[in-house]
């Protein structure tokens, strides 16, 4: 018998929609959120894209990774972009122009698209309530160019331009909780979701298509160059911020919480931060007032899930 | 195919550098980045997938006889397949300078 057809991976589509030969560094978790996210979204699917890694490893010119259609447009709109082209494949559904089906469009972003650049027209995309996916990527800075800090870099997390040193602790902001943003928004469907656990985010991302209205689907992708870690270490640290509660997996379907994955008990916050080097400069102290964040943070969102 | 871009002239692109082949990537080998090979013991792979799943090339490939191997055109040598491969049965080893 075909041992492969008993075990879950089985169930996972096997065509690639975002192909081999992609430039992603070695190890890229960031790489992998999109094949997975791309598994479970199929061919009928019109993405834009906005710059950042994935879309430079996906697209150098002749060559494109996508098995859809994709558009790449500026750093700032690709979820408008989406916006209009659902709109208008509704409008030329409606005068018989094109074939009824059902297409999911998908805006993508890195974090720093998300988080800082596009925030405008993201929010003016969930509140005109078009039928579509957000996708965030978040591997907590500009990445592409060099591992500068965006507003969804973590609390004393070093990059290039919050520098670790004699006077500084590296990033001193805390990092902007996008999910919770988007479900100020009163959108449909709000989750986060990580590659390390890649049957929670591809159910994520197929109940998200099947909703009607916005979705936005936060992801964490870890990437190994920018958080200087082993490249064979992306789905174990994606898998540690989980069960340390620094990012935990839920998701609210019209405003109701609910936790995808609970971890029996927390790890403690320092098994995911040491071993990385970017928060290798952190002492106890610092360590200590991430754990008293992540912990407040944590019982807050089960007080959510509970109703309370 | 999709020439290679050295040898495209401008006039050949389509307006907007559309490009109209999908997952031309493929033709890019990756493979060529590899400092260490996957070597899969094939009598301790139970085909879970697991590899498969976790791949961010999608350079694992299935042989003949039903066990998991990597693809060495795009296989860049990660070792993440090694590292989550729940039976240990994936080692590395250094490419050899030829
Ligand atoms: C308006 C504009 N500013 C700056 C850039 C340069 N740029 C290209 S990609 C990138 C970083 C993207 O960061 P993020 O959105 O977090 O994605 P990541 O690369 O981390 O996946 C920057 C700054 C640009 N292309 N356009
Ligand atoms: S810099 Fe990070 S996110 Fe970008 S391709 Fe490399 S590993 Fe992936
Ligand atoms: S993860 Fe290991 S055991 Fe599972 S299919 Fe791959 S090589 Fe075989
Ligand atoms: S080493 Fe990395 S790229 Fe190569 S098959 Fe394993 S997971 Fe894929
Ligand atoms: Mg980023």
């Amino acid at each position: 018998m075909d041992r492969f057809s008993v075990f879950a991976p089985r169930l996972v589509e096997k065509a690639e929609n975002f192909t081999s030969g992609h430039r992603a560094c070695q190890g890229c978790a960031e790489a992998l959120a999109v094949r997975l996210v791309m598994k479970a979204l199929g061919r009928d699917t019109i993405v834009a894209m906005a710059t950042g890694c994935m879309e430079i490893v996906s697209s150098p010119l002749p060559t494109t990774a996508w098995m859809v259609p994709w558009i790449h447009v500026a750093f700032e709109n690709a979820s408008a972009v989406v916006s209009g082209c659902e709109a208008g494949m509704k409008a030329l559904m409606r005068k018989g122009k094109v074939p009824e089906k059902k297409i999911t469009f998908v805006a993508m972003g890195g974090d720093g698209a998300t988080a800082d650049i596009g925030m405008g027209q993201i929010s003016g995309v969930m509140e005109r309530g078009h039928d579509m996916i957000y996708i965030c990527y978040d591997n907590e800075a500009y990445m592409n160019t060099g591992i500068q800090r965006s507003s969804s870099t973590p609390y004393g997390a070093s990059t290039t331009t919050s520098p670790a040193g004699k006077y500084s602790i590296g990033q001193h902001t805390q990092k902007k909780n996008l999910p919770q943003i988007a479900v100020a928004h009163n959108i449909p469907y709000v989750a986060t979701a990580c590659p390390s656990f890649p049957f929670d985010l591809m159910q994520k991302v197929k109940k998200a298509s099947s909703i009607q209205g916005p979705a936005y689907i936060h992801i964490l992708s870890v990437c190994p160059t920018g958080w200087r870690i082993p490249i064979d270490e992306s789905i174990r640290y994606g898998r540690l911020a989980v069960d340390t509660g620094v990012f935990p997996l839920y998701e609210v379907v019209d405003g109701s919480y609910k936790m995808t994955y609970k971890p029996y008990r927390l790890r403690p916050v320092n098994d995911y931060l040491k071993g990385q080097g970017r928060f290798r400069h952190l002492t106890d102290k610092e360590t200590g007032v991430i754990q008293d964040r992540v912990t407040k943070e944590y019982e807050g969102l089960l007080k959510r899930c509970e109703g309370r | 195919m999709a020439k290679p871009m050295e040898q495209i002239k401008w006039q050949e692109l389509e307006p907007g550098a559309v490009v109209t082949e999908v997952g031309s990537a493929r033709e890019y080998h990756t493979g060529t980045w590899r400092s260490a090979r996957p070597v899969v013991d094939s009598k301790g792979c139970i085909r879970c997938g697991v590899c498969w799943l976790f791949c961010p090339d999608a350079a694992i490939i299935r042989a003949e006889d039903g066990h998991f191997e990597a693809d060495l055109t795009y296989c860049k040598g990660c070792g993440i397949c090694a590292r989550e491969c729940p039976t240990g049965c994936i080692t590395m080893m250094a490419e050899e300078e030829e």
